[in-house]
Order: C-alpha cells, then structure tokens, then sequence
C-alpha cells in the first residue's frame, strides 16, 4: 500500500510540475524555440559558446522593449531544449518547436553534424536557419539545397588556408624557416582542415617534417610532442578538438617544445585555454579569434558575463549573438513575423553586427575570423579573410 | 508444430490490429508526434531484436551501437551509386556477418567478459571505419541526401517491427528456439543432451544484429549527415539495454513495454526541465528499478495473477469441492 502511494505520489508531483513548468501564452510575444546540447559530449563547448550568447540576447532584446514589429514592440519568449547531443533528440525537439510549440522562429542547434540533421525540417517547415557553429566545406552546397539556410562562421578551406598564408607571411619576414610539424585529430573538422593545409603548406614551400594522425580521445600526447621536437621545426601546427587541444599543450609546455610557432584548433579561443595554461598560454596561436580590441566585443563580453556569469569565448560567442542581431533586424526591416519574408530579407539585406557590418553572399559570410593568437590573457585575431582590424602576431618564446 | 493455437490466432489478430493503428500515425500529424512515433518505433525493434537473443541466452550484448552504424554507414558508403532496398539488404547481410565474427570468437565467453567485449566492438568498428576513412577516403563525415519523409521511415520501422515480431515468434516455435530456451537455463545440461550450443548463440545472434543494422540503414536518411561519433553512439546500446531490461525480456513484446511509457517518460523530462535532465532519469531510473524489479511484465503479470484469484475467490469454494 506504502509503495503505491509513493508512486503516486511521485507521479502527481511530476506531472504537476509539468503543467506548471508550461510556457506562459501571450499574444505579443515573439516565441522563440532553442535546441542544443545541455548534455552529452557536446555539453561544455555549447555551455560556452551556445547558450550564453542566446541568453544575453533574450535578456538585451526583452530591456529594450522587445524586437519592433511594424511598430509595436514584441517580447522575446525563449524556449530551451536539450538535444542531449543526439540527433535523434534534435529532430525531435525541433519538429516540437515547429508543430507544437508553434515558434515564430528557431535558433540553429550547436555542431556542424546535429545543423545538417535538423536542417530539412527546418526547411520543411518555413523557419530561417542561421547556423553558426557549422564549419564545413559544404555550406555552399548546403545553402543551395536549402536556400533558407544562412553559413556564418566559415569553411575549413578558409581557415586553413588563411593559417598558410600568415606563416608563408612570417616566413618572409624571417621570423620562423620552413620546417612545420602537422598533426591533426581523425574527425571530421580536423581531417578537413589537414586535407586542405597539408596541401597548401607544400604549395607553399614549406618541408612538413612530421606528421601524424590521431584518434578522437586520445589521451597519451608524449609520444607525439617528442616525435615533433626530434624533427626540430619552426612551426607546430595541430588540428585538433577541444581534448586534444588542451593535452597537445600541456605536453609541449612539459617537453619545452622549442617552436616559433605553436597553432592548435577548436577551443584555443576558449576563455578557459589561458586558464588553464597560464603564462604557456602566450604566443599560442589557434583557430577563430575576434576583434578582442573592438569596443563591440568588449561591450557585448561584459555585459554577457554580468547577465549570465560565463565569459564568452573569442570566436563563435559573439557570431552567436550576432547571428541573432541579424535575425531580429530582419524581423523589422520586414515588420511581420513573416517567416518567408525574414528570409528573404536575410538574402539581400544588410545588417550591422557586433561583428561588423554583414551581408549574405549567397547565404553565406565570406568575411571571417580564421587564425587568432594569445597575446598577454587576451586572444586576439590575427588573420582573417578580409574582416579588418587584425593584430601582428608575435613569436612564441618559451612556455613560462 | 504446424498448427496455430487458438490463443495465437487471438494475438495474431490484435497485433495486425495495433499495426493497422499505428501505421495510420503519419495521416494524423506529420510534426513533433510522428517523430516521436519514430524513436518510438526505432527504439522498439532495437529492443526487439535484443531481446531475441539476449533474452534467451541471458547474454547482456552492448554491440547494439556496432551493428546499428555498420547500417548506417552501408547506407552513406552507398546512397549515391545504389538503390536504397539494395543498400538495406546490405546492410542487413553486414550486420550479420560482423555478428557471425563476433560470435564465433565470442560466445564462448559468458557472464561480463561477453558484456565487455561487446561493449569494446562498437569502439572497435567505429575507429577501424574512421580509419579507413582518413586514410581511403580523405573525410570522415558522409551525406545522406534522399527524398525519403519521417513517414516513409516510420512506416519502414512499422514494417521491419511486424518482421522481427513475426521471426521471434518463428524461431520460437522452431528447434532452434527450444535449444535457446534449454541454454539460457543451463548451458551444461543444453550440451550434454547433443545441442549444438555455439552454432545455436551464434546463429541467433546474427539474426539479431542483421536487424539491428536494418534499422540504422532505415534511419540513416533521418540523419542527413553519418559521421563516426553519431553511427557508432554507444548511448544508443547502453539505451537498448535498459530500456529492455526495464520492459522485460522473458516474453518477445515485453521491451515494448519499456519503449513506449520511457521514451514518453524522457521526453516530457528533457521537455520541461531541460536543465535538470541527467538528475530527473537519473531519479526516474532508481524509482524503476527500486519498485519494477522484474520490469513493467512483471507488474502486468502481478495485477493478472491477482484477477484470477480474485475470479476463483468470487467463483467460491462450494464448485472447487465438486
């Protein structure tokens, strides 16, 4: 008898705070639905670079008013979802945003692989998909098989080959020789940027005098660090994921790998990188950046950690708040809730960013941030293709 | 053996029954219920098919995630040159023959080692396929690009379910299913009366695995995009496991009884508490397992053994002393 009573207990509490925990209905409300990973292996990149940005806009948005729909200011609702980093989840949550939920608009998932899962449905059903963390060579494929789909944050192909010509730069400059170290993680942003910066480094003319590939959670960097350190080059380039990133650097400060140039991929541009490596940090170089001087990203940086306590990183953050921006500019330039219109909109119009000034060129960004570097606790952009504003990078010396 | 039970017939009935329902599904809604419908469905006829060997044998399998992105991946190696009925028959026979290998070297294995070799062979698959990929192909992630809706696939699930319901209740009544049942109580005394017991394992469980990689060759459009880390998800076997065990495995539709109420359970908690996921299945869980120790059957069977009683207890004693 107990134990029934306990389940039903249970079960009425839950059930009650379901209906509780439903979102309040009002008629001028903008309702804007949001799916992303909350856990899962996805989880920490998206609690630094998704959910923080899309908050601070909900909160900027809703201070000021709400978003000007021809004339009347509408409020922001936001609608959050978990997608556990499954696409089986996101699919889900996005066909309930759609059909249940009825949102006026949705806020692309976080990760190249869970965009392209959601993407059809997202076209199916009318929305603008302005995908930001989706870096991949296909996006100009993907804009034309989905023409409401909208690529912000760039190609492999230009990140790499951006990363080619600062050093061929460098090199010129007599600041490092020909000698690179290439390695790169065996998934799908590491292999892509290794397939086209391999290429480009002997194109180039530079000599790779080691390279290697490793799986995706490797743990044991040694063995790697000290095979790059006996073949004595310049230049250490790594295209790597957030684990590796970490490891391959804490090794190399161990091994005192003596380089000129130190580059390693996704996550140098975390806040927490320069945590957790301290004084090493400096001088190391990684993919994405910002301009870390701009009073834009210095505005949108404070204010994002006064509204939701977490720094923002120093690429794909403010891309994130931006590609928000850009929504809520068409929304009124359109001046409906008009989903077909706002995209069009998005296609021709113009807006003005935390990032600058953006146009869709045949619904992708052209002009991104590609190579940035540490330079005393702050990592700032130092190569783009044709953003503006990068800083000179500056040689690694030592890892103290 | 050739004759169907009168009790067979009934069941028979009121499952075509519930497949006619469910197929009707797509013509409601084609949003956020028939999605549902899918995982629903997907996970159902994984289940399915895990329990068809693993209930049996007793044998926990964690390689559900190994024969689901051997599936997925015949599907985004072949999409561009092949039919897609091809491609599932491919799949179907990939599967079953890395389930042949497996258990040819595995099933003499029992109680954890089996459990985590398994469990090691998802890994195994997933890195030798990346390897082949970086090294062969040049990138690791694949397209899936079709004109195939959720309806098509659900009702491709709704098919391969009837498929795997009707083989289970096949090899039930087969030779083979009476070996099976006599192995998973006690293996010495199975040998000692002439039953081949590894040919037996091994051929049950590649049935089970070419059903498994059907369903991820069915579900490989879904995805648009088939890279490693998704085809070869070992939370979708860790999934399978539960969610059976939490069903039961003694009868062939007992998993469905875990499927349907957990997958509805998950959803309304990552629904309403996005934030407090983990902790609230987590919570969920521990209640299950604390008060359904033998799975949602083992409370259907209670509250069945119940009526009966309480039929022979308003039948009275008087008749029973005739």
């Amino acid at each position: 008898m107990e134990r029934r009573t306990v389940i039903k207990t249970l079960a009425a509490s839950l059930l009650a705070s379901a209906v509780l925990a439903g979102p309040a209905v009002a008629e001028d409300v903008i309702k804007i639905g949001a799916s992303a990973p909350k856990t899962g292996p996805l989880a920490g990149g998206a609690a630094v670079t998704y959910w923080p940005a899309v908050q601070l806009w909900v909160h900027d948005v809703n201070e000021r008013g709400g978003i000007d729909v021809g004339g009347t200011k509408m409020k922001v609702e936001l609608i959050e979802y978990d997608d556990r980093t499954s696409n089986e989840e996101a699919i889900k949550n996005v066909q309930r945003m759609a059909t249940v939920d009825k949102v006026d608009f949705i806020v692309p998932p976080y990760g190249t692989g869970i965009n392209l899962a959601v993407a059809p449905l997202i076209a199916k059903n009318g929305y603008p998909h302005i995908a930001v963390t989706a870096v991949a060579d296909g996006v100009d494929d993907f804009a034309s098989r989905w023409p409401n789909s909208f690529w912000t944050l760039g190609t492999s192909e230009g990140m790499a080959s951006s990363l080619v010509d600062l050093l061929k730069d460098m090199r010129e400059a007599g600041q490092i020789n020909d000698k690179v170290a290439v390695v790169n993680v065996a998934d799908a942003f590491g292999i892509e940027l290794a397939n086209t910066g391999k290429p480009a480094l002997k194109e180039a003319g530079f000599d790779i005098v080691y390279e290697t590939s490793y799986p995706l959670q490797q743990q044991d960097f040694a063995p790697i660090i000290s095979a790059a350190k006996n073949a004595g080059p310049d230049t250490f380039i790594a295209f790597s994921y957030p684990g590796d990133t970490f490891g391959l650097t804490k090794q190399a400060a161990i091994a005192d790998l003596p380089v000129k140039a130190y580059y390693v991929g996704v996550a140098t541009a975390f806040p927490a990188f320069a945590g957790a490596n301290g004084a090493a940090a400096n001088g190391v170089m990684g993919v994405g950046g910002v301009n870390a001087e701009s009073p834009a990203y210095q505005d949108f940086a404070k204010r994002q950690e006064e509204v939701t306590g977490v720094a923002p990183d120093y690429w794909a953050s403010p891309v994130q708040y931006a590609s928000l921006e850009v929504l809520e500019q068409a929304i009124t330039a359109v001046g409906s809730l008009d989903k077909a219109a706002v995209i069009e909109q998005l296609k021709s119009g113009t807006f003005e960013t935390i990032m600058g000034e953006w146009t869709f060129d045949n619904n992708v960004i052209r002009k991104f941030w590609t190579v940035g570097q540490w330079q005393d606790g702050v990592f700032h952009g130092i190569a783009s293709t044709g953003v503006g504003g990068e800083t000179a990078p500056i040689l690694k010396s030592g890892w103290n | 053996m050739s004759l169907i039970k009168e009790t067979e017939q009934r069941t028979g009935g009121i499952a075509l029954l519930l497949f006619g329902a469910a197929a009707l599904i797509p013509l409601a809604d084609d949003g956020y219920y028939l999605s549902m419908a899918v995982n629903i469905a997907m996970y159902a006829v994984l289940c399915t098919a895990w329990t068809l060997f693993s209930g049996p044998t007793h044998y926990v399998s964690l390689a559900t995630a190994a024969f689901f992105g051997v599936g997925t991946y015949s599907v985004g190696l072949g999409i561009d040159t092949l039919p897609f009925p091809l491609l599932i028959a491919i799949a179907a026979v990939a599967s079953s023959i890395l389930a042949g290998l497996v258990g040819l070297a595995t099933l003499r294995l029992s109680g954890v080692y089996f459990v985590i070799f398994t469990l090691g062979l998802a890994e195994l698959v997933r890195q030798v396929v990346t390897w082949l990929q970086v090294n062969f192909v040049g990138s690791v992630g694949l397209y899936v690009f079709t004109d195939l809706t959720e309806a098509h696939i659900f009702w491709m699930l709704l098919a391969l379910a009837a498929l795997v319901y009707v083989t289970g209740w096949l090899v039930n009544r087969s030779r083979l299913g009476f070996a099976m049942r006599i192995i998973g109580n006690d293996e010495t005394v199975a040998r000692h009366v002439g039953i081949d017991v590894a040919r037996s394992k091994v051929i049950l469980f590649m049935i089970s695995g070419a059903f498994i990689g059907i369903t991820g060759a069915i579900l490989a459009p879904r995805f648009a995009y088939v890279e490693p880390p998704s085809a070869f998800n070992p939370v979708i076997s860790f999934q399978v496991v539960i969610m059976a065990l939490l069903g039961g495995t003694g009868r062939l539709w007992a998993p469905l009884l875990g499927v349907i109420p957990f997958t509805i359970l998950f959803d309304q908690i990552s629904a309403n508490f996005p934030n407090y996921t983990s902790l609230l299945i987590g919570i969920a869980f521990m209640a299950i397992v604390y008060y359904l120790p033998r799975g949602v059957i083992g409370l259907v069977d209670d509250i069945r053994m119940r009526q009966t009683k309480r039929h022979e207890h308003a039948a009275g004693v008087p008749e029973a002393a005739e």
